[in-house]
């Protein structure tokens, strides 16, 4: 049984967790907001952008010499993995869901025994992943300290993903990353975008259109192509952000409840061995008295 | 029949403009170029300039580069650099063409850049007169 004065220590301390944990629901709360804007907000641009490259992909006669940024090398042998996490945790299963996802697609490309690369992008992926699959990972990203993602850090992560691909390093693109679907659900997923998939989207769009191209077709699909790489990963880590906030503030909303309750609990226990060591003292004195 | 189709701009982090219009003239790589409803379908890139979009009034956007798809009556630019031109400080215009003018200045420049960095100076030019 802890003294009294314990229990009262551990009260005062878990009445200060709870704050924290309340503060921090409460910055989650406010960033999750901004973070979700921008998530839906650049949807649309990635969507439009998906449209025109699947567009332009049906109007391609010749698959043999179409770029190989959107047909695939034609090979199925190594793959790269872009793993897509947050630079912060305490923010639930967020983390570990992408990973666990991750882990299990390597697990599978490594049990086909194709070649396997991995980058990292968020410092807590990388830490749960270098330790079962360290070898493998070729290059971290890391935008800790950046406040707000812009289009020039996923320009980054996409131009280091295309130089791999020219040095011919793999056949295969996925990227890992949460979907954001509400505030309490988020959906770890992978995407493969190289080659691009195709197949996933609308088949609805029927109408053949013949294009017309200015300058020619070529010349346009080379600059789009890497462009869409870009904006995928742009999307994933928007998706991702919003995800993050999301969980963090399920995940604080949790912590802050469940510090409640040990609150209550501590506070009963407090009061029955105070009311006991009353009752003790109590019964001392009366027996005391009687003897005399 | 009817002469509008609808324009949309659009820049990953946000939607700029959604619109109908009578006509739109885009700075498309290879020259300007007029858009009126049922154009056939087009795919192009922009080259720096100034995307005028004209109903009942007048809008005009700066772009350095983007991708534009027509099809369905429905205008679609995606471009990350779109400035509305009502509220395009001149500070930021000089700061731009400076830039752009040490660019030029570089020797390691390639001609296609020059194209390309020469339509930017041009433009901004004309908007900070």
């Amino acid at each position: 049984m802890p003294s009294l004065d314990d229990l009262k220590k551990r009260i005062k301390s878990v009445k200060s967790t709870q704050k924290i944990t309340k503060a921090m629901k409460m910055v989650a709360a406010a960033k999750l907001r901004k973070a979700q804007e921008s998530a839906e907000k650049g949807r649309p641009y990635s969507q439009k952008m998906q449209n025109i490259i699947l567009n332009l992909t049906k109007s391609i006669n010749d698959p043999q010499n179409a770029p190989k940024l959107l047909v695939g090398t034609g090979e199925d042998k190594k793959y790269l993995c872009v793993v897509l996490t947050a630079d912060r945790g305490l923010c639930g299963g967020f983390n570990s869901n992408i990973c666990k996802l991750a882990k299990t697609n390597f697990k599978k490309i490594l049990s086909e025994g194709k070649e396997l690369n991995i980058i990292t992008v968020g410092s807590k992926g990388h830490d749960q992943i270098k330790r079962e699959y360290g070898r493998y990972v070729i290059k971290k990203f890391s935008f800790k300290d950046k406040k707000n993602i812009s289009f020039n850090e996923a320009d980054e992560v996409g131009k280091e993903i295309i130089s791999l691909f020219n040095q011919n390093k793999f056949d295969k693109c996925i990227i890992f990353y949460n979907n954001f679907k509400n505030v309490i659900t988020q959906i770890p997923q992978a995407q493969q975008i190289i080659p691009a998939e195709t197949k996933n989207l609308k088949e609805g769009n029927d109408q053949n259109f013949s294009y017309e191209f200015e300058p020619e077709e070529d010349e346009i699909l080379e600059d789009l192509l890497p462009k869409n790489i870009s904006t995928q990963v742009f999307k994933a880590l928007l998706e991702n952000a919003a995800s993050e906030q999301g969980s963090r503030m399920t995940a604080m909303d949790n912590a802050t409840r469940n510090a409640g309750d040990l609150v209550d609990k501590l506070t009963i226990d407090y009061n029955r061995s105070r009311q006991a060591s009353i009752t003790k003292e109590l019964i001392e004195i009366i027996s005391g008295a009687e003897s005399l | 029949m009817s002469e509008i189709f609808t324009v949309e701009i659009i820049s990953p982090d946000q939607t700029i403009l959604k619109q109908e219009a009578h006509e739109v003239t885009i700075p498309s790589y290879e020259g300007q170029m007029g858009i009126l409803n049922n154009h056939i379908p087009l795919i192009t890139f922009l080259r720096p300039g100034i995307i005028t979009i004209k109903t009942n009034v007048e809008k005009k956007f700066y772009v350095e580069e983007g991708t534009v798809e027509f099809s369905n009556n429905n205008l679609l630019i995606l471009t990350s650099t779109a400035r509305d031109l009502a509220n395009f400080e001149k500070a930021s215009v000089n700061d731009l063409l400076k830039k752009a003018e040490s660019q030029l200045d570089k020797t390691d420049t390639t001609d296609k850049e020059r194209y390309v960095v020469s339509y930017k100076i041009d433009t901004l030019k004309e908007i900070s007169q």
